[in-house]
């Protein structure tokens, strides 16, 4: 039993604690001086009452709303949003693989492909409900204001995706179509586009998932969807008509994410 | 030395109906799509000289006189960003925990604890924001409140998928030695998944910066109420001014970010 003072543990290596030490003294004086600036004005007078009336609002559903077949009802909203994020994807999936092809390193070579990377952050960056704001200056407050939206916003995600699956493709597919004396539309269609089709339509419908979500939102500013019912039931304190939208969208996106998610796990 | 002859192989093609059916749906749903939301390419192109107009209005001559009253709103969307993302990873943990079927081994508390955060997940922050707003008042606790639940929502799922997929030997040479859970969480799941619970809390900050940016405009603090009142005001040169110093900011905290993350992992 002595023996197990011969056993001589190796020295733990400190050469991180400092960095550590840092890191977590920054975060945490970071987070006590935005802690600062969130004013709790405490609850509003009428918290009670109005945290009260939701809860009965969640209890009694809108029906006559949801049932409402007419433009004005919430069918026809819900319909709206799913139109919206379709397009708006299909709009940024089709701008996207351009671009792609400029951002990837062994398509245009390093210095041209970081310009195009350039380009996608920034895209990526800008927020869409900004981007919602200049096109409703353009097309007017609807539906199209709201695709044009996504559809721009959305190369920011796709194109980085679209680039990466291109750069991390064989190369070897495409020497054996040259070698067999292809053409450039050749290697296009036999070695490219068969090798990033799965992956790229993989994108799009995950990206189309997040969009979902997105369109439910442009409506606030008036780019279309079930967002300005929803502002609209929030502002004139319409319960029972909110909550019925919320619950109609959160079913619908789960929906549609659990059917976009099997397609995708049979694409890859 | 008998070769036979091979046999000639016959290659069926497989069936393209499926494929074709496929392709024909697709079309069918994204131009019935483009009709019901009134989507023409015709009234963009011929409204495109609006774009300019605008995009002149907003960038031409920005009022840079307004950039340092534009300047504290905006530390005030970056502090909201910070208190919601940290305390959605604070309370992201025990939940990821719960959601992960490798640590809490009970099939039911994992999926209802995934089906409540699927369910915050799914309701945009600019939805709560409003739903905040009713209760607490406008001002920005309200949006601190809908990023929050946001963050958690975000980081507990990324969390738990990564819970999911450590390396369960180290684990089970803890059990083997005799630990209980708390020590198999302390050496066997913590130091394996700590540089990816910081990098989602960090990508997690990125999203909140960009969502408080706007959440502003339903009340709920930040820059975005000052973009609301230019963009109300028609004072266009404001909303450029407003829109070049949020993007500049948020590019800046993309990259450091993102670099911090790139080290991480």
């Amino acid at each position: 039993m002595m023996n197990q003072e011969m056993i001589v543990l190796p020295k733990k290596p400190r050469s991180n604690s400092l960095k550590k030490t840092l890191f977590y003294i920054i975060t945490i004086s970071l987070f006590v001086w935005s802690l600062d600036s969130v004013n709790y004005i405490g609850v509003m007078g009428t918290a009670a009452a109005t945290f009260k009336a939701m809860m009965k609002g969640l209890i009694t559903p809108d029906w006559a709303y949801l049932k409402d077949l007419s433009v004005d009802g919430l069918p026809y909203a819900v319909v709206e949003t799913v139109t919206i994020a379709i397009s708006g994807t299909f709009v940024s999936a089709i701008l996207a693989i351009p671009i792609a092809l400029i951002a990837s390193q062994n398509i245009v070579g390093a210095k041209f492909s970081k310009i195009g990377k350039y380009i996608i952050t920034m895209i990526r960056t800008f927020p869409e409900i900004i981007l919602a704001l200049i096109f409703i200056g353009i097309v007017g407050p609807g539906a199209p204001a709201g695709i044009l939206a996504l559809g721009v916003h959305s190369i920011g995600m796709l194109g980085k995706l679209f680039s990466e699956s291109i750069e991390s493709m064989d190369a070897g597919v495409k020497e054996a179509v040259e070698s067999c004396g292809g053409n450039k539309m050749e290697v296009l269609f036999r070695a490219i586009i068969p090798q990033v089709s799965a992956e790229f339509i993989s994108y799009t419908l995950f990206r189309f998932e997040t969009n979902m979500r997105a369109a439910s939102t442009l409506g606030v500013v008036g780019a279309g969807g079930f967002g300005a019912p929803l502002i609209f039931a929030i502002i004139a304190l319409q319960w029972s008509r909110t909550f019925t939208i919320v619950i109609v969208l959160i079913v619908t996106v789960t929906l549609i994410d659990l059917l976009s998610g099997s397609i995708r796990k049979k694409l890859v | 030395m008998n070769l036979k002859q091979p046999e000639a192989i016959v290659l069926k093609r497989p069936s393209q109906l499926k494929k074709y059916v496929t392709i024909a749906l697709v079309i069918i749903i994204l131009w019935g799509s483009a009709r019901f939301a009134n989507f023409s390419l015709i009234d963009i192109i011929e409204n495109f000289h609006q774009a300019g107009r605008l995009l002149k209005q907003m960038f031409g001559k920005p009022a840079w006189n307004y950039a340092p009253k534009v300047i504290p709103p905006l530390l005030e969307t970056i502090q909201m960003a910070i208190v919601s993302s940290l305390l959605g990873a604070i309370v992201a943990f025990p939940l990821a925990l719960l959601a992960s079927s490798n640590f809490t081994e009970n099939k039911v508390i994992n999926q209802i604890t995934r089906f409540i955060l699927n369910i915050f997940r799914t309701i945009p922050s600019m939805v709560l924001a409003s739903l905040f707003v009713a209760i607490f008042g406008s001002g920005n606790f309200a949006g601190v409140a809908a990023l929050f639940i946001f963050s958690f929502g975000l980081i507990s799922k990324l969390l738990y998928e990564s819970i999911e997929a450590i390396d369960q030997g180290q684990v089970e040479a803890i059990v083997s030695l005799g630990g209980n859970k708390l020590t198999v969480l302390r050496y066997g799941i913590v130091p394996q998944i700590l540089p990816q619970f910081i990098s989602y809390t960090l990508y997690t900050f990125e999203v909140n910066v960009r969502a408080a940016a706007v959440l502003g405009y339903v009340g709920a603090g930040g820059i975005g109420q000052f973009y609301e009142r230019a963009y109300a005001f028609r004072y266009f040169d404001r909303v450029g001014i407003i829109v070049i110093i949020t993007f500049v900011t948020v590019l800046i905290i993309d990259f450091i970010s993102s670099q911090i993350r790139k080290g991480l992992v």
